[in-house]
C-alpha cells in the first residue's frame, strides 16, 4: 500500500502552470476549462460512491435493524436501535473471538517483522548472487497466488502423505507418524501462522531491504570506528533511521493479518471448534451459515472501528511523506 | 571473517530453502506419478515425471468455465481501473483545482478500504439489484478494489513524466490529448504494466466475493473457489490437486516473472498487497 513511491521523483511544482496555458481557441469560455479536473475524477468518484461508501453505509444501516432470512426476502427491516450491538457485547463467544483475534495478529506480526528484519539484514551482507537468488525466491513466493499457496500447505500438512510429518517422523518424533493437524485446534492454528507468515515476509522483507539499501555506508563505518558492536550499530543507527519504514510495515502487516480470510476460511472454516475463528471469519459465518445478517454487519462495523486505529494512524504517515514530497 | 561469511550463506541457503520448498512441493507433486506420491517415502523430486494430473485438471467439470471466467473478470477490472485511474491520475499529478488535496486523501483511506467487512453488505444490495451470480457485479467489486491503488501509482509514473515534454508537444500544435497519445503514453508504457500486473494479482486471487456473490449459478464461478472445493472435484487425489494450484498460480508467475525485469524489483515495494 502505497509504501515510498519510489520510482516517481515528485514534480508536481510543474503542474500547476499547465491547464490554463494555451488557449487554442481564442475566447475559449474559461469555465468549461475549469471543468475538466472534475470530469475526470468523476468515474473514480462513481465509483467510489456506489461501490465503496454506500456498502459501508449500508453495512452500517443494516447494524441497526432487525435484519435475517425473512427480510432479506421479503425487504422491510425495522429499526431496533443498539440491540444487535448489545446482543453481541453480551456474548460470551464475541469476547472469546476478540481476544483471539488479537491473539493471531499479535503472533503473526510479530513473527513476520523479526523475521523480515533478520532477512532484510541478511541480503544486506549476502554476495551479489547469494542475495539476487534470495530476492528472487521472495518475489516468486509474494507472487503465489494466496487459493494456491493455502492448497499447498493442506497437502504439506496432510496427515498420512504430507510431507511435514514425514520430515518429523523421519527426526525421530514418532508421534506425528500420522499426526492430524486439521483436527487440534492449537495444531491448526499453528498452521495457519506458518502459512500468512510464509505469505507475509516476502513482502516485509523486501520492503525492508528497500529502506536499507538507502542507509549510506559511511554510517556505518563510522559507527564501527567508534567501537560500536553488531547489536549497537543496529539499535542506534539503523533502527532510529529506518523507524518510519518499520511503523509503516507493521501497521500494514497489522492490518493484513487482522482482516485475514480466504487463508483461514479455506483450511478450516474458523473451527475445529471454532479455534481459528477470528473477527472477519465470525462476521461471515453468523451473516452467510446463521442467516443472521444484522449481527453480522455489527461485527463487521465493530471490525471497522478497530481498525480504523491502525487506519488513522497509516493514513496519516501517508500524509505526512505526500507533504514532503509536494 | 571467513567463517562468518560461511555462516551467513549456509542461513541464507536455508531460508531460500525453506521460502521455496512449497513452491517446489506443488510442483513436484503436480509431475509425479500416483504411486509415488503415495509412496512411504518421498522422493524428492519425480522420478518418472507425468502429465497425466494436469490432464485430470483440465479435463476436470467445468475447469474451462472457471478459467475463462477469471480472465475476463479479472481483465475486464484491470482495464476499467486502469482507464479510470489514468484520468483521475491525471487530474491530480497535471492540474490545480480546489478539492485536488481532499480527493487525494480519499484514494489513500479508500486504499486501506476493510474489504471484508463489506460482505455482507455486498451480498444484500447485490440480491436487491438482483445481481447475484453475475460477472458484472464481480467485475465491478474488483474494479473498486483496485482502482485506488491503481490512481496512486499511475499518478506516480505520470508524475515521473516531465511537464516540458507534454508542453513542448502542445506547442507544436498537438491538442491535450494527441500529446497524451503520442507522448505520455508510450512513456507511461511499463508503469501501465507494473501497475496492471499488481491489479491482475489481486483480482486473480479474489477469493471472498466470489463466495458470496457467486451463489447458485456454479458456471459463474472462478478458479479460486474452484481451486478452494478440490475436494468436491478430485477426493483425495493430491497429483491432481497440486496440477490444478499449479495452473492456477501459473499465470501470474509467468506474468511476473516477464514484468518483473522490466519493472524492477523496487516496484515490490512501492505494491500493494492485501
Amino acid at each position: 500500500m502505497a509504501v515510498a513511491q519510489t520510482p516517481a521523483p515528485p514534480r508536481e511544482r510543474r503542474a500547476p502552470r499547465l491547464p490554463g496555458r494555451a488557449p487554442r481557441r481564442p475566447g475559449d469560455p474559461r469555465g468549461p476549462r475549469r471543468l475538466w479536473p472534475y470530469l475526470l475524477i468523476a468515474p473514480a468518484v462513481a465509483g467510489g460512491v456506489l461501490l465503496l461508501l454506500y456498502p459501508m453505509l449500508r453495512a452500517a444501516v443494516i447494524s441497526f435493524q432487525r435484519f435475517r432470512m425473512g427480510e432479506l426476502v421479503r425487504g422491510g427491516a425495522a429499526f431496533i436501535g443498539l440491540d444487535n450491538y448489545r446482543e453481541l457485547l453480551a456474548a460470551e463467544e464475541f469476547w472469546a473471538v476478540v481476544a483471539r483475534t488479537f491473539a493471531w495478529t499479535g503472533i503473526n506480526v510479530v513473527l513476520i517483522m523479526g523475521i523480515s528484519t533478520a532477512v532484510a539484514l541478511m541480503l544486506l551482507r549476502l554476495g551479489r548472487r547469494m542475495r539476487v537468488a534470495l530476492m528472487s525466491v521472495l518475489a516468486l513466493v509474494w507472487a503465489t497466488p494466496v487459493i494456491a499457496a493455502t492448497t499447498i500447505f493442506q497437502w504439506l500438512f496432510q496427515s498420512e502423505l504430507g510431507v511435514v510429518n514425514w520430515a518429523l517422523t523421519s527426526l525421530g518424533f514418532d508421534s506425528f507418524r500420522g499426526y492430524s493437524w486439521f483436527a487440534d485446534g492449537t495444531a491448526m492454528f499453528g498452521v495457519l501462522v506458518v502459512l500468512v507468515v510464509w505469505q507475509s515476509v516476502p513482502f516485509a522483507a523486501l520492503t525492508l531491504y528497500a529502506g536499507l539499501t538507502t542507509i549510506p555506508a559511511e554510517l556505518y563505518e563510522s559507527a564501527r570506528i567508534d567501537g560500536g558492536t553488531g547489536r549497537q550499530v543496529f539499535t542506534k543507527v539503523t533502527f532510529p533511521i529506518l523507524r518510519p519504514l518499520f511503523a509503516l510495515v507493521t501497521s500494514l502487516e497489522i492490518i493484513w493479518v487482522f482482516k485475514c480470510f480466504p487463508q483461514i476460511w479455506v483450511l478450516s472454516q474458523g473451527g475445529p471448534d471454532d479455534a481459528t475463528t477470528t473477527l472477519p471469519v465470525y462476521a461471515f459465518k453468523i451473516a452467510r451459515v446463521l442467516h443472521r445478517y444484522d449481527l453480522g454487519s455489527a461485527v463487521a462495523m465493530l471490525t471497522v472501528v478497530i481498525l480504523a486505529v491502525a487506519l488513522v494512524g497509516n493514513l496519516r504517515r501517508m500524509l505526512r511523506q505526500e507533504g514532503a514530497e509536494s | 571473517m571467513r567463517p562468518r561469511r560461511v555462516v551467513l550463506n549456509v542461513a541464507a541457503a536455508a531460508v531460500l530453502a525453506v521460502m521455496i520448498f512449497p513452491v517446489y512441493w506443488m510442483f513436484a507433486t503436480a509431475f509425479k506419478p500416483t504411486a509415488e506420491i503415495q509412496s512411504e517415502t518421498p522422493g524428492l523430486w519425480p522420478a518418472h515425471p507425468t502429465l497425466e494430473h494436469f490432464a485430470t485438471a483440465v479435463g476436470a467439470d467445468g475447469f474451462w468455465t472457471f478459467w475463462r471466467n477469471s480472465l475476463a473478470v479479472t481483465g475486464a477490472a484491470v482495464l476499467l481501473a486502469l482507464v479510470v485511474a489514468l484520468l483521475s491520475a491525471f487530474a491530480v499529478a497535471r492540474m490545480r483545482w480546489r478539492g485536488r488535496g481532499p480527493f487525494i486523501v480519499m484514494v489513500f483511506a479508500a486504499q486501506m478500504a476493510p474489504w471484508e467487512a463489506l460482505l455482507v453488505p455486498m451480498f444484500v444490495i447485490a440480491r436487491d439489484a438482483e445481481l447475484l451470480d453475475s460477472l458484472a457485479m464481480l467485475t465491478g467489486v474488483y474494479f473498486m478494489v483496485t482502482l485506488p491503488f491503481t490512481i496512486v501509482t499511475l499518478r506516480g509514473f505520470l508524475a515521473a513524466v516531465p511537464a516540458e515534454v507534454e508542453e513542448a508537444a502542445l506547442v507544436d500544435g498537438c491538442t491535450r490529448f494527441a500529446a497524451f497519445r503520442r507522448v505520455i503514453f508510450p512513456l507511461l508504457a511499463p508503469g501501465l504494466m507494473a501497475t496492471s500486473l499488481f491489479g491482475f494479482i489481486t483480482a486473480w486471487n479474489e477469493f471472498a466475493f466470489v463466495n458470496v456473490l457467486i451463489i447458485k449459478d456454479q458456471d459463474k464461478r472462478t478458479l479460486p473457489v474452484w481451486l478452494s472445493s478440490f475436494r468436491d472435484v478430485f477426493g483425495t487425489d493430491w497429483g491432481a490437486t497440486m496440477a490444478a494450484a499449479t495452473l492456477f498460480a501459473l499465470p501470474v508467475l509467468v506474468l511476473f516473472l516477464f514484468l518483473q525485469r522490466r519493472v524492477g524489483a523496487g516496484m515490490i515495494s512501492g505494491a500493494v498487497k492485501g
